[in-house]
Protein backbone atom coordinates (compact mmCIF):
# COMPACT_ATOMS: atom_id res chain seq x y z
CA UNK A 1 0.00 0.00 0.00
CA UNK A 2 1.26 3.40 -0.93
CA UNK A 3 1.52 6.31 1.42
CA UNK A 4 -0.64 9.14 0.07
CA UNK A 5 0.86 12.57 0.64
CA UNK A 6 -1.05 15.76 -0.12
CA UNK A 7 0.79 19.00 -0.75
CA UNK A 8 -1.60 21.75 0.22
CA UNK A 9 -1.70 25.34 1.46
CA UNK A 10 -4.99 27.12 0.97
CA UNK A 11 -3.25 30.11 -0.53
CA UNK A 12 -2.07 30.16 -4.11
CA UNK A 13 1.42 30.79 -5.38
CA UNK A 14 3.23 29.60 -2.29
CA UNK A 15 5.05 26.72 -3.96
CA UNK A 16 2.75 23.70 -3.81
CA UNK A 17 3.53 22.45 -7.28
CA UNK A 18 7.27 23.10 -6.92
CA UNK A 19 7.17 21.17 -3.66
CA UNK A 20 5.13 18.33 -5.14
CA UNK A 21 7.62 17.95 -7.97
CA UNK A 22 10.59 18.13 -5.61
CA UNK A 23 9.19 15.69 -3.07
CA UNK A 24 8.14 13.19 -5.74
CA UNK A 25 11.48 13.40 -7.48
CA UNK A 26 13.34 13.11 -4.18
CA UNK A 27 11.42 10.02 -3.12
CA UNK A 28 11.84 8.41 -6.53
CA UNK A 29 15.57 9.13 -6.57
CA UNK A 30 15.84 7.23 -3.32
CA UNK A 31 14.37 4.23 -5.06
CA UNK A 32 10.70 4.42 -4.10
CA UNK A 33 8.15 4.03 -6.83
CA UNK A 34 6.38 7.37 -6.76
CA UNK A 35 3.45 8.86 -8.62
CA UNK A 36 2.67 12.54 -8.53
CA UNK A 37 -0.92 13.51 -9.29
CA UNK A 38 -2.05 16.97 -10.37
CA UNK A 39 -5.42 17.84 -8.82
CA UNK A 40 -5.52 21.33 -10.27
CA UNK A 41 -8.10 20.59 -12.94
CA UNK A 42 -8.35 23.46 -15.39
CA UNK A 43 -5.12 25.13 -14.27
CA UNK A 44 -2.64 22.35 -14.61
CA UNK A 45 0.98 23.25 -13.99
CA UNK A 46 2.64 20.16 -12.67
CA UNK A 47 3.40 18.85 -16.15
CA UNK A 48 5.29 22.08 -16.89
CA UNK A 49 7.30 21.94 -13.69
CA UNK A 50 8.08 18.30 -14.38
CA UNK A 51 8.96 19.08 -17.98
CA UNK A 52 6.56 16.55 -19.48
CA UNK A 53 3.92 18.89 -20.92
CA UNK A 54 4.56 17.69 -24.47
CA UNK A 55 3.90 14.11 -23.56
CA UNK A 56 0.44 14.51 -22.06
CA UNK A 57 -2.10 12.41 -23.93
CA UNK A 58 -4.60 11.29 -21.35
CA UNK A 59 -5.23 12.86 -17.99
CA UNK A 60 -6.59 12.21 -14.52
CA UNK A 61 -10.19 12.93 -15.56
CA UNK A 62 -9.94 10.55 -18.50
CA UNK A 63 -8.93 7.85 -16.05
CA UNK A 64 -11.74 8.70 -13.64
CA UNK A 65 -14.26 8.59 -16.49
CA UNK A 66 -12.86 5.33 -17.77
CA UNK A 67 -11.79 6.85 -21.07
CA UNK A 68 -8.22 5.74 -20.55
CA UNK A 69 -6.42 3.26 -18.35
CA UNK A 70 -4.14 4.40 -15.59
CA UNK A 71 -1.11 3.07 -17.46
CA UNK A 72 -2.04 5.04 -20.55
CA UNK A 73 -2.30 8.26 -18.59
CA UNK A 74 0.76 7.90 -16.37
CA UNK A 75 3.85 9.57 -17.81
CA UNK A 76 7.18 8.08 -16.86
CA UNK A 77 9.80 10.65 -16.00
CA UNK A 78 12.77 10.66 -18.35
CA UNK A 79 15.27 11.36 -15.56
CA UNK A 80 14.08 8.85 -13.02
CA UNK A 81 12.51 5.50 -13.82
CA UNK A 82 10.61 5.28 -10.57
CA UNK A 83 8.74 8.54 -11.04
CA UNK A 84 5.41 8.88 -12.84
CA UNK A 85 3.23 11.90 -13.44
CA UNK A 86 -0.55 11.83 -13.68
CA UNK A 87 -1.46 15.18 -15.24
CA UNK A 88 -4.67 17.10 -14.63
CA UNK A 89 -7.13 17.91 -17.35
CA UNK A 90 -6.87 21.42 -18.68
CA UNK A 91 -10.28 21.42 -20.31
CA UNK A 92 -12.61 19.81 -17.80
CA UNK A 93 -14.38 21.11 -14.79
CA UNK A 94 -13.23 20.50 -11.23
CA UNK A 95 -16.55 18.79 -10.55
CA UNK A 96 -15.34 15.91 -12.67
CA UNK A 97 -13.27 14.91 -9.66
CA UNK A 98 -15.75 12.69 -7.90
CA UNK A 99 -14.99 11.23 -4.52
CA UNK A 100 -15.52 7.70 -5.82
CA UNK A 101 -13.49 8.34 -8.97
CA UNK A 102 -10.56 9.84 -7.10
CA UNK A 103 -10.73 7.06 -4.54
CA UNK A 104 -10.63 4.43 -7.26
CA UNK A 105 -7.62 5.98 -9.01
CA UNK A 106 -5.67 6.45 -5.77
CA UNK A 107 -6.53 2.92 -4.79
CA UNK A 108 -5.21 1.59 -8.08
CA UNK A 109 -2.05 3.66 -7.74
CA UNK A 110 -1.60 2.36 -4.21
CA UNK A 111 -1.33 -1.17 -5.57
CA UNK A 112 1.85 -0.52 -7.51
CA UNK A 113 3.44 2.57 -5.96
CA UNK A 114 5.17 3.30 -2.66
CA UNK A 115 4.22 6.95 -2.55
CA UNK A 116 1.46 8.95 -4.21
CA UNK A 117 2.03 12.69 -4.03
CA UNK A 118 -1.12 14.77 -4.57
CA UNK A 119 -0.57 18.31 -5.77
CA UNK A 120 -3.56 20.25 -4.45
CA UNK A 121 -4.98 23.32 -6.12
CA UNK A 122 -5.19 26.53 -4.12
CA UNK A 123 -8.32 27.33 -2.18
CA UNK A 124 -10.55 25.19 -0.06
CA UNK A 125 -12.99 24.27 -2.78
CA UNK A 126 -13.77 20.95 -4.35
CA UNK A 127 -10.43 20.28 -6.00
CA UNK A 128 -8.50 20.96 -2.82
CA UNK A 129 -10.80 18.88 -0.65
CA UNK A 130 -10.58 15.99 -3.12
CA UNK A 131 -6.79 16.18 -3.09
CA UNK A 132 -6.64 15.87 0.69
CA UNK A 133 -9.55 13.54 1.30
CA UNK A 134 -7.62 10.28 0.96
CA UNK A 135 -4.31 11.55 2.33
CA UNK A 136 -2.21 9.81 4.95
CA UNK A 137 0.26 12.68 5.29
CA UNK A 138 -0.10 16.35 4.54
CA UNK A 139 2.63 18.85 3.79
CA UNK A 140 1.29 22.33 4.40
CA UNK A 141 3.25 24.77 2.30
CA UNK A 142 3.38 28.21 3.85
CA UNK A 143 5.09 31.47 3.04
CA UNK A 144 6.29 33.55 5.96
CA UNK A 145 3.53 36.11 5.74
CA UNK A 146 0.30 36.50 7.67
CA UNK A 147 -2.27 35.67 5.01
CA UNK A 148 -0.49 32.51 3.97
CA UNK A 149 -0.14 31.45 7.59
CA UNK A 150 -3.82 32.00 8.26
CA UNK A 151 -4.84 30.10 5.13
CA UNK A 152 -2.60 27.23 6.14
CA UNK A 153 -4.18 27.24 9.55
CA UNK A 154 -7.60 27.06 7.94
CA UNK A 155 -6.43 24.23 5.74
CA UNK A 156 -5.18 22.33 8.79
CA UNK A 157 -8.63 22.65 10.30
CA UNK A 158 -10.16 21.19 7.18
CA UNK A 159 -7.60 18.39 7.11
CA UNK A 160 -8.60 17.54 10.66
CA UNK A 161 -12.29 17.34 9.87
CA UNK A 162 -12.96 16.55 6.24
CA UNK A 163 -10.59 13.76 5.35
CA UNK A 164 -11.36 10.08 5.07
CA UNK A 165 -9.26 9.43 8.14
CA UNK A 166 -11.27 11.97 10.11
CA UNK A 167 -14.58 10.66 8.84
CA UNK A 168 -13.80 7.05 9.57
CA UNK A 169 -12.24 7.86 12.92
CA UNK A 170 -8.84 6.50 11.96
CA UNK A 171 -5.52 7.89 13.09
CA UNK A 172 -5.48 11.51 11.90
CA UNK A 173 -3.46 12.71 8.93
CA UNK A 174 0.17 13.42 9.82
CA UNK A 175 0.71 17.10 9.23
CA UNK A 176 3.99 18.76 8.35
CA UNK A 177 4.93 22.36 7.85
CA UNK A 178 7.10 23.42 4.96
CA UNK A 179 8.09 27.05 4.97
CA UNK A 180 8.94 28.27 1.49
CA UNK A 181 10.29 31.48 -0.01
CA UNK A 182 12.02 32.20 3.27
CA UNK A 183 14.30 35.18 3.16
CA UNK A 184 16.48 35.55 6.26
CA UNK A 185 17.39 39.08 5.24
CA UNK A 186 13.74 40.19 5.15
CA UNK A 187 13.04 38.41 8.41
CA UNK A 188 15.94 40.27 9.98
CA UNK A 189 14.49 43.53 8.68
CA UNK A 190 11.10 42.67 10.13
CA UNK A 191 9.46 42.49 6.72
CA UNK A 192 8.67 38.81 7.01
CA UNK A 193 7.48 36.52 9.75
CA UNK A 194 10.29 34.52 11.25
CA UNK A 195 10.34 30.77 11.47
CA UNK A 196 9.53 30.90 15.17
CA UNK A 197 6.53 33.17 14.64
CA UNK A 198 5.09 30.82 12.04
CA UNK A 199 5.71 27.77 14.17
CA UNK A 200 4.16 29.43 17.16
CA UNK A 201 0.98 30.08 15.22
CA UNK A 202 0.77 26.76 13.43
CA UNK A 203 2.51 24.51 15.98
CA UNK A 204 3.42 21.79 13.49
CA UNK A 205 6.35 19.51 12.80
CA UNK A 206 8.71 21.44 10.59
CA UNK A 207 9.67 19.47 7.53
CA UNK A 208 11.92 22.12 6.09
CA UNK A 209 12.58 25.73 5.24
CA UNK A 210 13.14 26.50 1.58
CA UNK A 211 14.97 29.77 1.02
CA UNK A 212 13.75 32.29 -1.50
CA UNK A 213 15.89 31.55 -4.49
CA UNK A 214 16.24 32.43 -8.13
CA UNK A 215 16.97 28.78 -8.82
CA UNK A 216 13.31 27.88 -8.18
CA UNK A 217 12.06 30.08 -10.99
CA UNK A 218 14.84 29.00 -13.29
CA UNK A 219 14.09 25.35 -12.62
CA UNK A 220 10.38 25.87 -13.23
CA UNK A 221 11.05 27.58 -16.50
CA UNK A 222 13.29 24.76 -17.57
CA UNK A 223 10.86 22.06 -16.46
CA UNK A 224 13.37 20.55 -14.07
CA UNK A 225 12.30 19.92 -10.47
CA UNK A 226 14.50 22.20 -8.40
CA UNK A 227 15.63 19.33 -6.21
CA UNK A 228 17.78 18.18 -9.14
CA UNK A 229 19.72 21.44 -8.94
CA UNK A 230 21.92 20.29 -6.10
CA UNK A 231 24.12 23.34 -6.46
CA UNK A 232 21.36 25.68 -5.37
CA UNK A 233 20.32 26.39 -1.81
CA UNK A 234 16.67 25.65 -2.63
CA UNK A 235 17.63 22.34 -4.23
CA UNK A 236 19.62 21.35 -1.16
CA UNK A 237 16.85 22.45 1.17
CA UNK A 238 14.38 20.29 -0.74
CA UNK A 239 16.84 17.41 -0.49
CA UNK A 240 16.88 17.87 3.28
CA UNK A 241 13.11 17.97 3.30
CA UNK A 242 12.83 14.58 1.60
CA UNK A 243 15.36 13.11 4.02
CA UNK A 244 13.44 14.48 6.99
CA UNK A 245 10.19 13.13 5.60
CA UNK A 246 11.81 9.71 5.52
CA UNK A 247 12.81 10.04 9.14
CA UNK A 248 16.33 11.42 9.07
CA UNK A 249 17.14 14.14 11.55
CA UNK A 250 18.93 17.02 9.92
CA UNK A 251 19.58 20.54 11.17
CA UNK A 252 17.65 23.26 9.36
CA UNK A 253 19.81 25.26 7.00
CA UNK A 254 19.58 28.62 5.28
CA UNK A 255 17.97 30.32 8.28
CA UNK A 256 20.70 32.87 8.92
CA UNK A 257 21.54 35.99 7.01
CA UNK A 258 24.60 35.24 4.95
CA UNK A 259 27.38 37.67 5.68
CA UNK A 260 28.51 39.17 2.45
CA UNK A 261 32.26 39.28 2.85
CA UNK A 262 34.64 40.78 0.40
CA UNK A 263 35.39 37.35 -0.95
CA UNK A 264 31.83 36.38 -1.79
CA UNK A 265 31.08 39.82 -3.14
CA UNK A 266 34.03 39.56 -5.40
CA UNK A 267 33.18 36.15 -6.74
CA UNK A 268 29.41 36.56 -6.62
CA UNK A 269 29.38 33.15 -5.00
CA UNK B 1 -36.03 50.37 38.39
CA UNK B 2 -39.28 49.11 37.09
CA UNK B 3 -38.19 47.37 33.97
CA UNK B 4 -34.89 46.00 32.98
CA UNK B 5 -33.61 44.65 29.76
CA UNK B 6 -32.15 41.29 30.43
CA UNK B 7 -28.81 40.29 29.14
CA UNK B 8 -30.82 38.36 26.62
CA UNK B 9 -28.29 40.11 24.53
CA UNK B 10 -29.11 40.97 21.08
CA UNK B 11 -25.51 41.96 20.54
CA UNK B 12 -24.96 38.39 19.80
CA UNK B 13 -28.34 37.57 18.47
CA UNK B 14 -27.00 37.07 14.97
CA UNK B 15 -24.30 34.83 16.15
CA UNK B 16 -26.23 32.93 18.71
CA UNK B 17 -29.21 32.33 16.55
CA UNK B 18 -26.86 31.03 13.90
CA UNK B 19 -25.37 28.69 16.40
CA UNK B 20 -28.77 27.71 17.61
CA UNK B 21 -29.76 26.73 14.13
CA UNK B 22 -26.60 24.77 13.71
CA UNK B 23 -26.70 22.95 16.95
CA UNK B 24 -30.34 22.95 17.81
CA UNK B 25 -29.32 24.75 20.94
CA UNK B 26 -31.75 26.58 23.12
CA UNK B 27 -30.85 29.08 25.71
CA UNK B 28 -32.36 30.87 28.60
CA UNK B 29 -33.08 34.09 26.83
CA UNK B 30 -34.60 32.35 23.92
CA UNK B 31 -37.79 30.64 23.26
CA UNK B 32 -38.41 27.51 21.37
CA UNK B 33 -41.01 27.97 18.76
CA UNK B 34 -42.81 25.27 16.97
CA UNK B 35 -44.62 26.24 13.87
CA UNK B 36 -47.86 24.46 14.54
CA UNK B 37 -49.90 26.64 12.29
CA UNK B 38 -50.29 24.32 9.41
CA UNK B 39 -52.01 21.05 9.93
CA UNK B 40 -51.56 18.87 6.93
CA UNK B 41 -55.13 17.97 6.18
CA UNK B 42 -54.30 17.24 2.62
CA UNK B 43 -52.31 14.21 3.62
CA UNK B 44 -53.24 11.28 1.53
CA UNK B 45 -54.81 13.01 -1.42
CA UNK B 46 -52.22 15.65 -2.32
CA UNK B 47 -48.83 14.04 -2.93
CA UNK B 48 -46.53 17.05 -2.74
CA UNK B 49 -46.32 18.63 0.68
CA UNK B 50 -46.57 22.40 0.80
CA UNK B 51 -45.91 22.75 4.49
CA UNK B 52 -43.38 21.31 6.82
CA UNK B 53 -43.41 21.21 10.57
CA UNK B 54 -40.14 22.18 12.10
CA UNK B 55 -38.80 23.26 15.44
CA UNK B 56 -36.45 26.21 15.57
CA UNK B 57 -34.86 28.16 18.36
CA UNK B 58 -34.73 31.94 18.41
CA UNK B 59 -32.97 34.35 20.63
CA UNK B 60 -35.34 37.05 21.79
CA UNK B 61 -34.82 40.07 24.00
CA UNK B 62 -36.47 39.66 27.37
CA UNK B 63 -38.05 42.52 29.22
CA UNK B 64 -37.95 41.77 32.88
CA UNK B 65 -40.65 43.48 34.88
CA UNK B 66 -39.60 44.48 38.37
CA UNK B 67 -42.69 46.47 39.18
CA UNK B 68 -46.27 46.62 37.99
CA UNK B 69 -46.63 50.39 37.98
CA UNK B 70 -47.12 51.02 34.29
CA UNK B 71 -46.33 54.72 34.50
CA UNK B 72 -42.84 54.04 35.81
CA UNK B 73 -42.38 51.22 33.35
CA UNK B 74 -43.38 53.50 30.50
CA UNK B 75 -40.98 56.18 31.62
CA UNK B 76 -37.97 53.92 32.05
CA UNK B 77 -38.64 51.84 28.98
CA UNK B 78 -39.01 55.00 26.93
CA UNK B 79 -35.60 56.14 28.08
CA UNK B 80 -34.08 52.81 27.10
CA UNK B 81 -35.70 52.76 23.71
CA UNK B 82 -34.59 56.30 22.98
CA UNK B 83 -31.01 55.16 23.24
CA UNK B 84 -31.42 52.72 20.40
CA UNK B 85 -34.76 53.02 18.65
CA UNK B 86 -33.63 50.95 15.67
CA UNK B 87 -32.74 48.11 17.94
CA UNK B 88 -36.33 47.76 19.09
CA UNK B 89 -38.10 48.31 15.81
CA UNK B 90 -40.20 45.24 15.01
CA UNK B 91 -38.26 43.27 17.59
CA UNK B 92 -40.24 40.40 19.07
CA UNK B 93 -39.89 40.55 22.85
CA UNK B 94 -40.78 38.35 25.78
CA UNK B 95 -41.95 39.76 29.09
CA UNK B 96 -40.43 38.08 32.11
CA UNK B 97 -42.63 38.19 35.17
CA UNK B 98 -40.52 36.09 37.49
CA UNK B 99 -38.91 39.05 39.21
CA UNK B 100 -42.13 40.72 40.23
CA UNK B 101 -42.43 40.87 44.00
CA UNK B 102 -44.95 38.53 45.56
CA UNK B 103 -48.27 40.22 46.13
CA UNK B 104 -47.63 42.86 43.51
CA UNK B 105 -50.57 44.42 41.77
CA UNK B 106 -52.02 42.80 38.70
CA UNK B 107 -49.97 43.34 35.60
CA UNK B 108 -51.95 45.55 33.29
CA UNK B 109 -51.25 43.64 30.14
CA UNK B 110 -53.34 45.80 27.82
CA UNK B 111 -51.34 48.84 28.89
CA UNK B 112 -48.06 46.97 28.69
CA UNK B 113 -48.74 45.53 25.26
CA UNK B 114 -49.82 48.93 24.02
CA UNK B 115 -46.69 50.47 25.43
CA UNK B 116 -44.40 47.93 23.77
CA UNK B 117 -46.23 48.19 20.44
CA UNK B 118 -45.99 51.93 20.71
CA UNK B 119 -42.22 51.59 20.78
CA UNK B 120 -42.33 49.39 17.73
CA UNK B 121 -41.76 46.14 19.56
CA UNK B 122 -43.82 43.02 19.03
CA UNK B 123 -44.65 41.41 22.37
CA UNK B 124 -44.93 37.69 21.70
CA UNK B 125 -45.18 36.09 25.10
CA UNK B 126 -44.59 36.03 28.80
CA UNK B 127 -42.68 33.75 31.04
CA UNK B 128 -42.24 33.19 34.72
CA UNK B 129 -45.73 34.37 35.64
CA UNK B 130 -48.15 32.79 38.07
CA UNK B 131 -51.45 31.26 37.05
CA UNK B 132 -53.48 34.45 37.18
CA UNK B 133 -50.81 36.45 35.37
CA UNK B 134 -50.67 33.80 32.68
CA UNK B 135 -54.43 33.92 32.25
CA UNK B 136 -54.30 37.68 31.94
CA UNK B 137 -51.53 37.39 29.40
CA UNK B 138 -53.44 34.85 27.35
CA UNK B 139 -56.33 37.25 27.12
CA UNK B 140 -53.94 39.63 25.36
CA UNK B 141 -52.96 36.78 23.02
CA UNK B 142 -49.52 36.51 24.50
CA UNK B 143 -47.96 33.07 24.45
CA UNK B 144 -47.00 31.46 27.71
CA UNK B 145 -43.37 30.56 27.24
CA UNK B 146 -42.51 27.32 28.89
CA UNK B 147 -39.89 27.93 31.51
CA UNK B 148 -38.86 24.32 31.79
CA UNK B 149 -38.09 23.91 28.16
CA UNK B 150 -35.61 26.75 28.11
CA UNK B 151 -34.26 26.73 31.59
CA UNK B 152 -30.59 26.40 32.19
CA UNK B 153 -30.24 23.19 34.16
CA UNK B 154 -27.50 24.73 36.25
CA UNK B 155 -29.79 27.46 37.43
CA UNK B 156 -31.98 27.00 40.44
CA UNK B 157 -35.28 28.30 39.23
CA UNK B 158 -38.51 28.35 41.07
CA UNK B 159 -41.54 26.89 39.44
CA UNK B 160 -43.37 29.84 37.99
CA UNK B 161 -46.87 28.97 39.05
CA UNK B 162 -46.34 27.60 42.51
CA UNK B 163 -43.96 29.97 44.22
CA UNK B 164 -43.81 33.70 44.68
CA UNK B 165 -41.18 35.40 42.64
CA UNK B 166 -39.28 37.12 45.42
CA UNK B 167 -36.64 34.41 45.93
CA UNK B 168 -35.90 34.48 42.25
CA UNK B 169 -35.08 38.12 42.55
CA UNK B 170 -32.50 37.54 45.24
CA UNK B 171 -31.10 34.65 43.33
CA UNK B 172 -30.62 36.93 40.39
CA UNK B 173 -28.78 39.49 42.47
CA UNK B 174 -26.57 37.27 44.53
CA UNK B 175 -23.92 34.98 43.22
CA UNK B 176 -25.38 31.56 43.00
CA UNK B 177 -23.94 29.30 45.57
CA UNK B 178 -26.04 26.25 45.01
CA UNK B 179 -25.35 24.81 41.63
CA UNK B 180 -26.46 21.30 41.07
CA UNK B 181 -24.70 20.42 37.87
CA UNK B 182 -27.13 18.11 36.22
CA UNK B 183 -26.88 16.80 32.71
CA UNK B 184 -23.81 18.96 32.22
CA UNK B 185 -21.29 17.77 29.70
CA UNK B 186 -17.59 18.40 29.63
CA UNK B 187 -15.34 18.56 26.64
CA UNK B 188 -11.58 18.21 26.53
CA UNK B 189 -9.65 18.86 23.36
CA UNK B 190 -5.94 18.22 23.13
CA UNK B 191 -5.16 19.51 19.66
CA UNK B 192 -4.93 23.02 18.26
CA UNK B 193 -8.17 24.69 17.16
CA UNK B 194 -7.57 26.03 13.69
CA UNK B 195 -8.90 29.03 11.88
CA UNK B 196 -12.44 28.31 10.71
CA UNK B 197 -13.10 25.60 13.27
CA UNK B 198 -15.73 26.03 15.92
CA UNK B 199 -16.25 24.04 19.03
CA UNK B 200 -19.32 24.23 21.19
CA UNK B 201 -19.91 22.57 24.53
CA UNK B 202 -23.50 22.48 25.44
CA UNK B 203 -24.37 22.79 29.10
CA UNK B 204 -20.84 22.39 30.28
CA UNK B 205 -17.24 23.48 30.29
CA UNK B 206 -14.77 23.37 27.47
CA UNK B 207 -11.06 22.81 27.99
CA UNK B 208 -8.50 23.00 25.24
CA UNK B 209 -4.86 22.06 25.59
CA UNK B 210 -3.29 23.82 22.64
CA UNK B 211 -3.46 27.10 20.79
CA UNK B 212 -6.67 28.65 19.49
CA UNK B 213 -5.89 30.17 16.13
CA UNK B 214 -7.22 33.46 14.99
CA UNK B 215 -10.44 32.80 13.12
CA UNK B 216 -11.36 29.88 15.38
CA UNK B 217 -14.34 29.95 17.71
CA UNK B 218 -14.82 28.37 21.09
CA UNK B 219 -18.25 28.37 22.66
CA UNK B 220 -19.53 26.87 25.86
CA UNK B 221 -22.57 27.21 28.03
CA UNK B 222 -20.18 26.97 30.95
CA UNK B 223 -16.56 28.02 31.40
CA UNK B 224 -13.80 27.92 28.83
CA UNK B 225 -10.28 26.92 29.83
CA UNK B 226 -7.45 27.31 27.38
CA UNK B 227 -4.01 25.94 28.11
CA UNK B 228 -2.32 27.84 25.35
CA UNK B 229 -2.68 31.17 23.60
CA UNK B 230 -6.17 32.37 22.72
CA UNK B 231 -5.96 34.08 19.35
CA UNK B 232 -9.47 33.44 18.09
CA UNK B 233 -12.81 33.98 19.75
CA UNK B 234 -14.04 32.57 23.01
CA UNK B 235 -17.62 32.83 24.20
CA UNK B 236 -18.52 31.47 27.60
CA UNK B 237 -21.95 31.41 29.17
CA UNK B 238 -23.62 31.01 25.80
CA UNK B 239 -26.97 30.30 27.42
CA UNK B 240 -26.81 33.46 29.47
CA UNK B 241 -24.98 32.12 32.49
CA UNK B 242 -23.39 35.25 33.92
CA UNK B 243 -21.21 33.20 36.25
CA UNK B 244 -19.26 31.61 33.41
CA UNK B 245 -15.64 32.55 32.95
CA UNK B 246 -12.89 32.27 30.39
CA UNK B 247 -9.35 31.35 31.39
CA UNK B 248 -6.40 31.39 29.08
CA UNK B 249 -2.64 31.31 29.28
CA UNK B 250 -2.06 34.11 26.85
CA UNK B 251 -4.74 36.54 25.79
CA UNK B 252 -4.34 37.46 22.13
CA UNK B 253 -8.02 37.09 21.32
CA UNK B 254 -10.05 38.65 18.55
CA UNK B 255 -13.09 38.62 20.76
CA UNK B 256 -14.09 37.40 24.19
CA UNK B 257 -17.57 37.23 25.60
CA UNK B 258 -19.38 36.06 28.69
CA UNK B 259 -23.15 35.71 28.57
CA UNK B 260 -23.28 37.97 25.56
CA UNK B 261 -21.17 40.78 26.99
CA UNK B 262 -18.24 41.00 24.68
CA UNK B 263 -15.04 42.82 23.98
CA UNK B 264 -13.14 42.89 20.73
CA UNK B 265 -9.40 42.90 20.48
CA UNK B 266 -9.29 46.67 19.99
CA UNK B 267 -10.80 47.21 23.41
CA UNK B 268 -8.44 44.93 25.25
CA UNK B 269 -5.71 46.98 26.92
CA UNK B 270 -2.21 46.16 25.76
CA UNK B 271 -1.16 45.44 29.33
CA UNK B 272 -3.50 42.48 29.32
CA UNK B 273 -2.40 41.12 25.99
CA UNK B 274 -0.12 38.13 25.91
CA UNK B 275 -0.52 37.36 29.60
CA UNK B 276 -2.54 34.74 31.45
CA UNK B 277 -5.97 36.11 32.32
CA UNK B 278 -9.41 35.28 33.45
CA UNK B 279 -12.45 36.96 31.98
CA UNK B 280 -15.71 37.24 33.85
CA UNK B 281 -18.75 39.40 34.44
CA UNK B 282 -18.68 41.72 37.38
CA UNK B 283 -21.96 43.59 37.83
CA UNK B 284 -22.74 42.96 34.18
CA UNK B 285 -19.45 44.47 33.11
CA UNK B 286 -16.97 42.26 31.35
CA UNK B 287 -13.74 42.25 33.28
CA UNK B 288 -10.36 40.93 32.27
CA UNK B 289 -7.98 40.24 35.08
CA UNK B 290 -4.42 38.99 35.14
CA UNK B 291 -4.01 35.60 36.70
Amino acid sequence: MARIIVITSGKGGVGKTTTSAALAMGLAQRGSRTAVVDFDVGLRNLDLIMGCERRVVYDFINVINGEASLNQALIRDRRCDDLFVLPASQTRDKEALTKEGVGKVLDDLSQTFDYVVCDSPAGIEHGATMAMYYADDAVVVTNPEVSSVRDSDRMLGILASKSRRAETGNEPIREYLLLTRYSPERVANGEMLGLEDVQEILSLDLLGVIPESMSVLNASNAGIPVILDSESDAGQAYGDMVARYLGEELPHRFLEVRKKGLFSRFFKE
Amino acid sequence: MAARLMPGNRYFAWLRSGISMLLGHRDRGSTKTKSMTAKSESEGNAPSAVVELKAAAFTLPVIRLLDTDMDTVAEQLGAKVDQAPEFFRNAPVVVDLSALPAGADEVQFPLLVGLLRGHGMIPVGVRGGNASQNRAAEVMELAIMSETATRNPRQVTTKPASKPAAPAQTAERLPETTKPVTGGSFKLITHPIRSGQRVYTREGDLSVVGPISSGAELMADGNIHIYGPLRGRAMAGMNGDTQARIFCQSLEAELVSVAGRYRVSENIPTTLRGVPVQIFLDQEVLRIEKL
